[in-house]
């Protein structure tokens, strides 16, 4: 498989959104929380509390939506101010009651438009990576498909980032990336590989912890894997003192380019 | 203003490699044209006003250079970590000469420069990015010194200014450019959970990566007027939505109106303004 197959793979509309993580991980203890209490609830993101196993976690996803009525409506996953500002809020509360966080990424970036760059789309994405940063609580982020530069970094300050094998991360889209440097966006597969933006290139640059095999929808043993290993990170790292925690995230991100 | 640079012969471009980094680059044009009111204006006219038209207020960009000479008191800016270099780390095709050719037409190694100085008397570190080298494009040297720059701050209990010019993320450097967007907004909070003071000053442009990490996390945000600031450019809103935008969408001026930014400050009080500010937090003059 090239990079730009991959890409694709990421991208496919029938892969599994967060809510079908949300489902099958939380099953009926899943409580949606809605709205930024400044300005709106973004539907591009969706959160709430509910129980894995025995631990009381918060989770966050970017929703891309699972056929077209529900992509419009949730704005094909690419979240306004509001979206960052409600999942910040639901961390706080998160720290507040010291329950881990659990962030699913699938978004092709933070929304580029009138009202998002009105409301500081700059701004909600950089307040999350700095208070991200020093939340003293668990933080993992696990990317089931796109993962589109400063929009899915503003969920992906984590204590780890994981992958799904078929998932992507990159600073720019390799389209963007294409057309900026060689004016051609045709020459996008050639951009994707450059890029080393797959998610085993990013386990080789150092980038993410761990690469995951995707589950399958009606595969429920493995969901019952990946919450027995998302489970068991959460409770080492329950195990750490909060401020400690928050030091290693600082120290996991410090050595990038040191 | 190096403007007219690229119509100099080719020898001279690269002959100021050889010009000792401390000294900001100096033009031998007599005039210049105000890109945005057009009056021709004499060079020695526009740098002994700060780089500003006359006519139009319109604010030239500065290197880091002239905006260092702009805002530390004469001879005290001492330049750290300046022999750090980028390296092409993902193999990016090209990168190697892109570096090269940035390095000869601005005469720096990296798009940012920091290191301590006295502003008004008062001991401060000073951060200024550099819209001549790939338009200030954050990579992971340019994440590396502000960090650096911050944590100085932190371990020294001295406050810090950054000015923020930039075009975003270097995307020739791929995820790690990325990364650099978290790194940073760290330093910043150590810095201020430490209880000190983060002054930015918005210099035109101010776009994407730099925009979603520190240019957005001071305590006070200043900008020049007229600056671009945006999370994305206009050119990729137009094309997102697919409609013209307003005039002055994106200027610093609307940011502020946002809510965005605390004060557009024209450049001849930026010092004053930056002063001021360390002043009423408390930071004093050194003997």
């Amino acid at each position: 498989m090239s990079a730009y197959d991959k890409v694709c793979a990421a991208r496919d509309a029938n892969k599994l959104t967060s809510i079908d993580y949300i489902n099958n991980l939380f099953g009926d203890s899943f409580l949606e929380l809605h709205g930024d209490r400044n300005f709106a609830d973004d539907k591009a993101i969706i959160g709430g509390i509910g129980m894995l196993n025995e631990i009381p976690v918060t989770v966050i996803g970017l929703e891309k939506g699972r056929n077209t009525k529900e992509r419009m409506e949730r704005n094909f996953g690419m979240a306004h101010p509001e979206g960052y500002r409600k999942a910040l809020r639901l961390m706080k509360q998160a720290e507040k009651f010291h329950r881990p966080i659990l962030c699913f990424v699938d978004t092709s970036g933070a929304f580029c438009g009138i009202g998002a760059e009105e409301r500081g789309q700059g701004h909600a994405i950089a307040t999350n990576l700095m208070e991200m940063m020093a939340l003293k609580t668990p933080v993992l982020s696990v990317f089931i498909g796109e993962g589109g530069s400063g929009g899915a970094l503003a969920l992906a300050v984590a204590d780890e980032v994981w992958m799904m094998e078929d998932s992507v991360y990159s600073v720019i889209s390799p389209e963007g990336c294409a057309s900026i440097l060689w004016k051609d966006s045709s020459k996008a597969p050639e951009a994707a590989e450059k890029l080393k933006m797959t998610a085993q290139d990013l386990f080789d640059l150092g980038v993410v912890e761990r690469v995951l095999r995707q589950p399958k929808a009606e595969d429920k043993k493995m969901f019952e894997s990946l919450k027995i290993l998302i489970c068991r990170t959460f409770e080492k790292n329950l195990a750490v003192d909060g401020a400690e925690l928050a030091n290693l995230r600082y120290e996991r991100f410090r050595k990038f380019g040191n | 203003m190096d403007l007219f640079a690229f119509i100099k012969p080719k020898n001279e471009l690269e002959g100021s490699e050889e010009k000792t980094v401390n000294q900001p680059y100096v033009p031998d044009e007599m005039w210049v044209k105000c890109p945005a009111c057009g009056t021709m204006l004499l060079s020695t006219d526009v740098e002994e006003n700060d780089h500003v038209c006359f006519k139009c207020n319109h604010h030239f960009r500065l290197n880091a250079r002239q905006r260092i000479e702009l805002l530390a008191d004469k001879g005290t800016f001492e330049e750290m970590d300046s022999d750090l270099e980028s390296r092409n780390i993902i193999n990016f095709p090209e990168y190697d000469k892109k570096l090269k050719n940035s390095k000869i037409s601005s005469g720096e190694k990296e798009s940012v420069i920091y290191g301590v100085c006295n502003i008004g008397n008062i001991r401060t570190v000073l951060v200024c990015m550099n819209p001549d080298f790939m338009m200030g494009s954050m990579g992971t040297v340019t994440g590396e010194k502000v960090t650096r720059a911050f944590e100085y701050a932190t371990e020294n209990r001295l406050p810090i200014v950054v000015c923020t010019a930039s075009g975003g993320a270097r995307m020739q450097e791929g995820i790690l450019s990325l990364m650099q967007m978290a790194k940073t907004s760290g330093a910043v909070k150590k810095h201020s959970d430490a209880g000190l003071l983060y002054i930015t000053v918005l210099t035109d442009p101010t776009t994407g990566g730099v925009t979603a990490s520190f240019a957005m996390e001071g305590d006070i945000i200043l900008a020049e007027p007229k600056s671009l600031i945006a999370f994305a450019g206009p050119r990729v809103i137009e094309q997102t939505i697919r409609q013209k935008l307003p005039r002055d969408f994106q200027t610093a001026e609307f940011v502020q109106d946002k809510g965005f930014v605390d004060k557009v400050v024209s450049r001849h009080y930026l010092k004053d303004t930056i002063k001021n500010i360390l002043t009423i937090h408390n930071y004093g003059e050194v003997e």
